[in-house]
């Protein structure tokens, strides 16, 4: 009933579904005993999950002095695990807001899942700014509530704190557009399911009955909280970007910071989302909703946010050059030539350089590159952060305090143990709610099934008059 | 939510093609359709039905504009009145550094304003069961519902007639 779809252009859902295949494929993985693979990861997740939480146990019991910062290097590994978690987090917005916005109806194959990734890399990012307060019970100093101490107000003109309110901002909103996508496919669980499980769905699906009201609201609900949060997501990195911009650190102290930082958060979250999906629709046998097509428009993201932020690495350089300014020439030389070299050229390498081979139409349809090159993208995003705040602060302004840094196994074990966070919270998604949008994918399936559009079309496309004639 | 003794017949389609048509055949026969049930977004089927536009958008502007004022008179007034500081030599009221927080903000009280909205003219929250007619209308089955309360056989037997004419797979009647 969609608008009419190139007959080129390829079919987003493949294998001739009716729409009870639909509901029957993604539902399916959720009321069936889980496999053995997701039983195995499960365990290895919250392996790491107890790992991070003996890690910060170890860190709040002993203090901060269990890792390495000092008194040049205050901020390393912790702040580049939350911001690579942070920007991690930006894919999922970007494809449900963005791409709603612009009317790209790949998206409905991927959004829940890298929502749900989203909000979980949220959680894993906010973990790191609290343990690193030291005094974690103290952490609700951070919100400005009247108090017996004046009251004394938090600072409003720190970008520290304007931090707090982008990122618990983002994770509620985020929160919200996901759950509200997930309510009327609770209600698809709800009505297949008996005894103990139905109740559970119905709690969860709210009441949905699937009302033509309710779903004109839902568009329109869907449609404005997308409005909202396109503004929100080049937000929210952006001001994390302000952590550092608005510094007077020589290597931080720079105005391409904002957009060079959201760029590098959308290209994370899409090499995040492309390692997860490319499991998930093998494990979950989802090939048929999440296509090559699919997997290539990712790819084509990467390649256009790697290539910015390519861009931006170089246009650094040249800035720092073309200032005149010894002490901004030095942290630039510093940072690709200095005691950190190595990051520097693993960041090139993995950010820069390697996502060119998605020029090659071949390269971007190939599932064992695209899973390589998402994990690469990370290590390299990774990296990125780790030469921004180490590198700079490594070299300050007094050579007698200039110092070198290397994490302990405290500070190791919170970022590994972190990852076990992240992926027990996702699996736990998995097998829980619909790793698919079955509603979305089911308004898509009469412009975008193979079996209405492609070049394997079975019919012509009889809906043409029904949908014209009230427009 | 509580039975409220509406009879209700009604009639699932297989397709939503098949539900447009009825829904127009339905209003050009000037049959009152108590509600229409899908299992995703048909579009259209709003315009069809004569939906008013949803106002969700202007609860939307008020929450919005509600955090931008909170936020930016609240800062204003801790920075000027409350316990005016000085950071780096800037005015008390520095109001470049107030936006990024004004926006968040706005952000965040237009959206779960919204969301809130939605879900109490939905009817809907956590724990609510609104009576639902078949179990596959969130599946791949689209229903259109009559209220019968009051009604004669005869117009019953037209509500047959119609969904018999516009190809409804099966008919039913509950009490909900």
């Amino acid at each position: 009933m969609s608008a009419v779809v190139s007959p080129i252009r390829e079919p987003l859902i493949t294998g001739g579904k009716s729409y009870h295949d639909i509901t029957e494929d993604i539902c399916g993985p959720t009321e069936s005993a889980p496999p053995l693979s997701w039983i195995i990861c499960f365990a290895i997740s919250v392996m790491g999950l107890g790992l991070f939480g003996f890690c910060v146990f170890w860190t709040v019991y002993f203090g901060i002095g269990t890792w390495n910062l000092n008194r040049t290097i205050n901020w390393s590994w912790d702040i580049t695990n939350f911001v690579w978690w942070v920007g991690i987090g930006h894919a999922g917005t970007l494809i449900s807001a963005i791409l709603l916005l612009f009317r790209q109806k790949w998206r409905t194959g991927v959004n829940r899942a890298a929502e749900a990734m989203t909000i979980f890399a949220v959680i894993c990012a906010g973990q790191f700014p609290l343990i690193h307060m030291g005094r974690i019970w103290l952490a609700f100093f951070i919100f400005p509530y009247p108090n017996t101490r004046g009251p004394l107000w938090v600072n409003f003109n720190s970008p520290l704190l304007w931090d707090v309110f982008a990122i618990s901002t983002y994770f509620t909103v985020s929160l919200l557009f996901w759950y509200s996508g997930l309510v009327p496919d609770f209600a698809t669980l709800r009505d297949r399911s008996k005894g103990m499980r139905r109740k559970i769905y119905s709690f969860l699906a709210m009441g949905w009955t699937g009302s033509a009201k309710h779903w004109q609201r839902f568009e329109s609900l869907s449609l404005i909280l997308a409005g909202l949060a396109t503004p929100l997501v080049l937000s929210v990195h952006t001001i994390v970007s302000f952590d550092f911009a608005t510094s007077v650190i020589p290597g931080w102290h720079t105005t391409i910071f904002p957009p060079y930082f959201v760029a590098g958060a959308i290209f994370s979250g899409f090499a995040m989302v492309l390692t997860l999906m490319l499991i998930i629709r093998k494990v979950y046998n989802l090939q048929d909703y999440i296509t090559i097509g699919h997997i290539e428009s990712m790819n084509k993201v990467i390649l256009l946010t790697g290539s910015i932020v390519g861009t931006a690495y170089l246009t650094e350089l040249f800035i720092s050059w073309y200032s005149g300014y010894i002490y901004e020439q030095f942290a630039f030389f510093n940072r690709a030539l200095g005691p950190y070299w190595w990051s520097y050229f693993g960041m090139m390498a993995c950010n820069v350089l390697s996502p060119q081979i998605f020029w090659f139409k071949k390269y971007r349809r190939n599932i064992f590159i695209t899973f390589f090159m998402s994990i690469f993208i990370n290590i390299g995003m990774w990296f990125e952060r780790f030469v921004i705040i180490a590198t700079t602060l490594a070299r300050d302004f007094i050579p007698s305090s200039w110092s070198y840094y290397v994490p302990t196994w405290v500070e190791v074990g919170i970022f590994i143990g972190s990852l076990g966070l992240f992926f027990t919270l996702f699996l736990l998604f998995a097998r829980v709610a619909p790793v698919v949008a079955i509603a979305e994918v089911k308004s898509i399936l009469k412009s975008s099934g193979d079996q209405y559009s492609g070049k394997n079309a079975k019919h012509s496309h009889d809906s043409v008059a029904v949908g014209h004639d009230h427009h | 939510m509580k039975s409220q003794n509406k009879e209700i017949f009604y009639g699932l389609y297989d397709d939503d093609e098949d539900l447009m048509k009825a829904v127009k055949a339905a209003n050009k026969d000037h049959l009152e359709i108590y509600d229409v049930y899908t299992p995703f977004p048909v579009h259209g089927l709003d315009h069809i039905m004569h939906f008013s536009e949803s106002r969700l958008h202007i609860a939307g502007f008020v929450f919005g504009a509600m955090g931008t004022l909170t936020a930016f008179l609240f800062m204003t007034w801790v920075f000027t009145r409350d316990w005016p500081i000085i950071f780096g030599g800037k005015p008390y009221w520095s109001v470049p550094a107030f936006i990024p927080i004004t926006f968040e903000l706005t952000v965040l009280f237009a959206s779960i304003g919204m969301v809130v909205s939605y879900y109490i003219v939905n009817g809907m929250g956590f724990g609510v069961e609104n009576p639902t007619l078949d179990d596959r209308i969130t599946d791949d089955k689209f229903c259109i519902a009559f209220q019968t309360n009051g009604y004669s056989d005869d117009q019953i037997n037209q509500l047959s007639n119609f969904f018999q004419s516009t190809g409804a797979s099966e008919t039913s009647s509950k009490v909900i």
